[in-house]
This record gives structure tokens, sequence and C-alpha cells, in this order.
């Protein structure tokens, strides 16, 4: 799988490493009456689809930025990437 | 049709005319008292204990492509119980000793080897490790030999011992392990079930559940709705999309594993041996082929093929241990979809939903699990209770903390 990395064009799948949905990027608030239940789904439970999948991948290898990219579990195929701290202040999910 | 070594004889001079096919191929019914969702080992071998050890009738095993064409079918047959966390170790002991009466129990040879699996350790650290995973395997009767370097230069001298980087310092051996012929388990279930009275029915995909007030009512399928008292859902690796039909988010990622098999080779392996740090497993199959695999791919993916880095990261292990497999060309190679959960265990329990039962995050372990997990899950079934050897297999273990986490590396399913 080559990973088209915003700014530094298709790289390798190898030189990342693979963490997991892109939810993972929303921490639950710890303040909140319901942060027990809240965190055990979030480090615990997972949408896991077949099909397109936001994803975070870091460039471990390579210029050790995060990226959310979106990728079809059914195919491999890999329909986009950016950086997650753009990802990030976008405020986006 | 019992099979016999008479039977063999008398078809021998008549002519191999009175075979018979190993199951039937009924239409569904209207309705089941026990629907099993997945034709594959687990599923095939709970439909077989649900009519053979508890007695009860009415029972049917939906399977959306042909029986034993997911996992049961993929892996490389390994079966052991050198486990080591009090929520494992009795499970997979009970489920050696099934192997071990297995080919009895169905009447069926499933070709049960127990060649022994051997564990490299190259480091004192592992090597203290080892030892007191082989403490705790006496513990439950599995057994385990810790192996000195010179033992191993006896028993499988064409190891690389002096590799620069793991120099092999010696091992942990199950004797009692081995390989069983993947197919034949899930044809030795099937026949055992079909004979028992159980509908085997393929080409029929689960699309839905029919839930009302909480309570299973039955399954909608590409061949019609068909209604049931209880279903139990057994289909690894899609075990998030079956359950997301029943409203439920699962302790699970899908991962691809990847398997090879070389041209049929003079037997030279005697039995399995593992070099976790080279992320490379070996045995040898009775047609000759060196069977081996390493790494899942270690993203989620339901695609049932991997990926070349994989590959060559196997390859490259294989050729660390055992420079002599360079020589040797590969068949064939293949990938299949495994829940991997987020403990590395996997899950056997009720739902919040009355007549709705999992079977589920067997990651790449559950073929040796197959003959106690089809026990347990029937056992769950048939008595709404945990077998003795279950209880731990919990759904809600994660949210009370009670995570069973052989390899200690938490809740990331691609490092277990
Ligand atoms: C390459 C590889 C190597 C492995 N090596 C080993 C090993 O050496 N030792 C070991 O112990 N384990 C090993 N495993 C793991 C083991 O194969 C699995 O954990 C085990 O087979 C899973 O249980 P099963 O046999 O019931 O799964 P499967 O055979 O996959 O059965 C699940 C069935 O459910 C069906 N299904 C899915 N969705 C639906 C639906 N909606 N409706 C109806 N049916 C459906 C599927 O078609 C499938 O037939 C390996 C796995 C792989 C992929």
């Amino acid at each position: 799988m080559l990973i088209p990395h915003p700014l530094l064009g298709l790289r390798d799948a190898q030189e990342f490493t693979y963490y997991g949905d892109a939810a993972l990027m929303n921490r639950p608030d710890p303040n909140a009456e319901t942060a027990e239940a809240d965190f055990c789904d979030y480090v615990f439970l997972r949408d896991n689809p077949a099909g397109v999948h936001r994803e975070l991948w870091f460039h471990e290898q390579g210029d050790r930025s995060w990226l959310v990219v979106t990728r079809n579990t059914v195919t491999h195929e890999i329909l986009s990437a950016e950086l997650a701290t753009d990802v990030k202040s976008r405020g986006a999910k | 049709m019992r099979f016999s070594g008479f039977k063999v004889f008398k078809e021998a001079v008549t002519g191999h005319k009175g075979w018979k096919p190993l199951w039937g191929n009924p239409e569904p019914k209207k309705s089941y008292d026990i629907i099993i969702v997945g034709g594959g080992g687990h599923g095939l071998a709970t439909a077989y204990h649900l009519a053979a050890t508890y007695g009860l009738e009415n029972i049917a095993v939906l399977e959306k492509s042909w029986l034993g064409s997911g996992n049961i079918g993929r892996n490389t047959t390994i079966i052991r119980s050198n486990y080591m966390l009090p929520g494992n170790q009795p499970f997979y002991e009970f489920s050696m000793k099934l192997w071990e009466s297995q080919e009895q129990d169905l009447n069926f040879n499933s070709m049960v080897s127990q060649r022994s699996i051997i564990n490299l350790c190259h480091t004192d650290a592992q090597r203290d490790a080892y030892r007191r995973r082989g403490n705790a395997m006496h513990l439950s009767g599995a057994g385990g030999t810790l192996l000195s370097q010179d033992d191993l230069r006896e028993m499988v001298p064409f190891l690389n011992f002096d590799n620069a980087r793991f120099p092999i310092k010696g091992g942990l051996m199950q004797k009692r392990a081995g390989t069983a012929r993947h197919d034949g388990v899930a044809w030795g279930y099937a026949r055992a079930a079909d004979m028992r009275g159980v509908d085997l029915i393929q080409n029929c995909e689960v699309t839905g559940f029919r839930i009302e007030d909480g309570k299973m009512l039955g399954v909608e399928t590409s061949r019609g709705y068909i209604g049931a008292k209880k279903v139990g859902v057994a289909v690894a690796g899609s075990s998030s999309r079956v359950m997301a039909m029943a409203g439920m988010r699962l302790p699970i990622e899908s991962h691809v594993l990847q398997a090879f098999v070389s041209e049929g080779l003079k037997p030279t392996i005697p039995g399995v041996i593992t070099f976790g740090a080279g992320h490379f497993y070996v045995s040898q199959s009775d047609k000759g082929g060196l069977v081996f695999g390493g790494d899942i791919d270690g993203y989620n993916s339901y695609a049932q093929r991997g990926n070349l880095p994989v590959v060559e990261d196997v390859v490259e292990g294989g050729m660390a241990l055992m420079p002599m497999i360079g020589r040797a060309r590969l068949l064939r190679s293949w990938g299949g979809i495994m829940d991997m959960s987020m403990d590395g265990s996997p899950i056997i329990d009720k739902t919040h939903i009355d007549g709705l039962y999992l079977n589920a995050g067997w990651c790449y372990g559950g073929f040796k699990a197959t003959p106690a997990s089809g026990y347990c899950f029937a056992h769950l079934l048939a008595t709404d209770t945990p077998h003795e050897t279950a209880t731990a297999y919990r759904l809600d273990r994660f949210a009370r903390g009670y995570v069973i986490d052989e390899k200690g590396v938490g809740a990331q399913p691609n490092l277990h």
C-alpha cells in the first residue's frame, strides 16, 4: 500500500505504524458524569466497519507526523490522507 | 454410514460404490429452537455438542458460503495448550483433551497428530519467562518441558543456533501439542452434527435480526426469514459486522493474517517450531509441504488477502531461523480475516438481548480452541450458564477490568 502523504507524496505504508480508528483522536471528557463508561467505550469498543474507514497512521520512519488516512478495508484502496493536526484544527471528527 | 477399517476393506473390494455424501443439503425450515450463525469450525462444533452432548433437537447452522470456507480452512492447523493465565489455561487444556479423543468421538479421521511444539528463546530473561509459563502449564495438567540448547541441537539440528541477533539458547516444549487436518475437523463436526439431525444450511447469509422488546425472534437471511428461540453467532472475523445488525459494538478489530505452504518435501521438521522474535513459525504437513506464517498485516482488513511487506518479513524470519528453507519453493499463500480482540482473548457469552449469544474474538489462535469452543458455547446455549472452563470469557470483562492479556500489550489489537 502507498499512502499519499500530504507533504511528502506517495510513501510506502511500511514506513508507518498503524494505530487504529481515527475516532481515537477524540478523547472523552474525564470530568463528565459518564466519564467511566465513556472511557471504557473509547479504550475498548470499535466500529470496525467493512468498507470506508478513517484511521491513524504514524510516519515513524519518515517525518514522524500523524496522518488520518481514509481507506477501504474491503479492497485496501486508499482514498485520501491528511495531517492529523489539520483535521484536529478543523475541529472535525 | 460408519467409518471403520472393515468398511474401507469392503469398499475396496466392491468398487467404492457404497460411499455416501457426508451431510445433506436441506431447505431451511420456518423456525428452529436454536440457530447457529456461521458454519466454520466453532459453529459446527457447537451444533454437534448441542445435539450430542446436550441432547437438543431442532437446530440449524446457517453459513453464508460453503461449510468450512472461512478460517477453519485457512489456518496453519496448530493445536496446543501452552497458555499461562488462569482464565485461559483450563479452557485450552480442556480443548486439548477433546482433541485427544476427537477422532473416536466423531468417528472421523481428523488427522490429529501430537507431534509437539517448541517455542524458542534467545535470552536468559526469555528462558525465565518460559520456565514460569511451563510451571503454569503443569498446574493445569498441560505439561511442558524446558529444553537446553544441547537438547535442541539434537532434536532440530538444522536451526541457525548462532544467529548474531537471536542466538538460540533453548526452548519450551509441549509434547502433547501438534497439528490436525483443518478441513477434516470441519467435515468431521459437520457430518457428526448432520447425523444427529442438525440442519446444515449453506449459501444462507444472515442479513439481519428480528428483535422485539429486547427479545430475539429470528433472523433475516438471503433465503428468507427464519424464526429462532435462541441465536448463537460464531462468525469469526465478521463478528463486528454481524453484531452491528443487533446494534452492538464489540471490543474487536478485524485483521488479516497470511499463511504459506511450500512444495512437498521429505520429512524434515519433526513438530511445530515457533520463532517469536523473528515473527515466524513452521510445521510440516503430512503431504510434506512446509506450512508457515508470521505476524498479522496489522491494519483493519476484511480483504482475505494481505500485502507483500508481510510476505517478505515472514520469509526473512524463515531464512534467519533455518537457512535451508531458501531451497524450497513457495507453492501458495493466502489470507484470512480474524477478530482481533482488545486483550487477545476470546468471548463466549450472552448478550443484553434475550436469546442472542456471542462466540467471537479468537484472534489467530481459534483453531486449537475449536472443540472446547463448541462444547462451551453449546453449554451456554443449552443451560444459560457458562461452562466451568470458560467463565472468564465474558463480554463485560473489559468494562470490569478483568481483561485476559497473555501478551501484556494492552488494548491494541494489532499487537496481540
Ligand atoms: C492464516 C491463518 C492461520 C491461522 N493459524 C492458526 C493456528 O495455527 N492455530 C490456531 O489455533 N488458530 C489459527 N488461526 C485462527 C483460526 O483459524 C480461527 O480463530 C478459527 O478458525 C475461527 O473460528 P471458525 O473456524 O468458526 O471460523 P470460520 O471458519 O471463519 O467460520 C466463520 C463462518 O461464518 C460465516 N459467516 C460470516 N458472516 C456470516 C453471515 N452474515 N451469515 C452466515 N454466515 C456468516 C463465514 O462464511 C465463515 O464460514 C489462523 C487463522 C488464519 C487466518
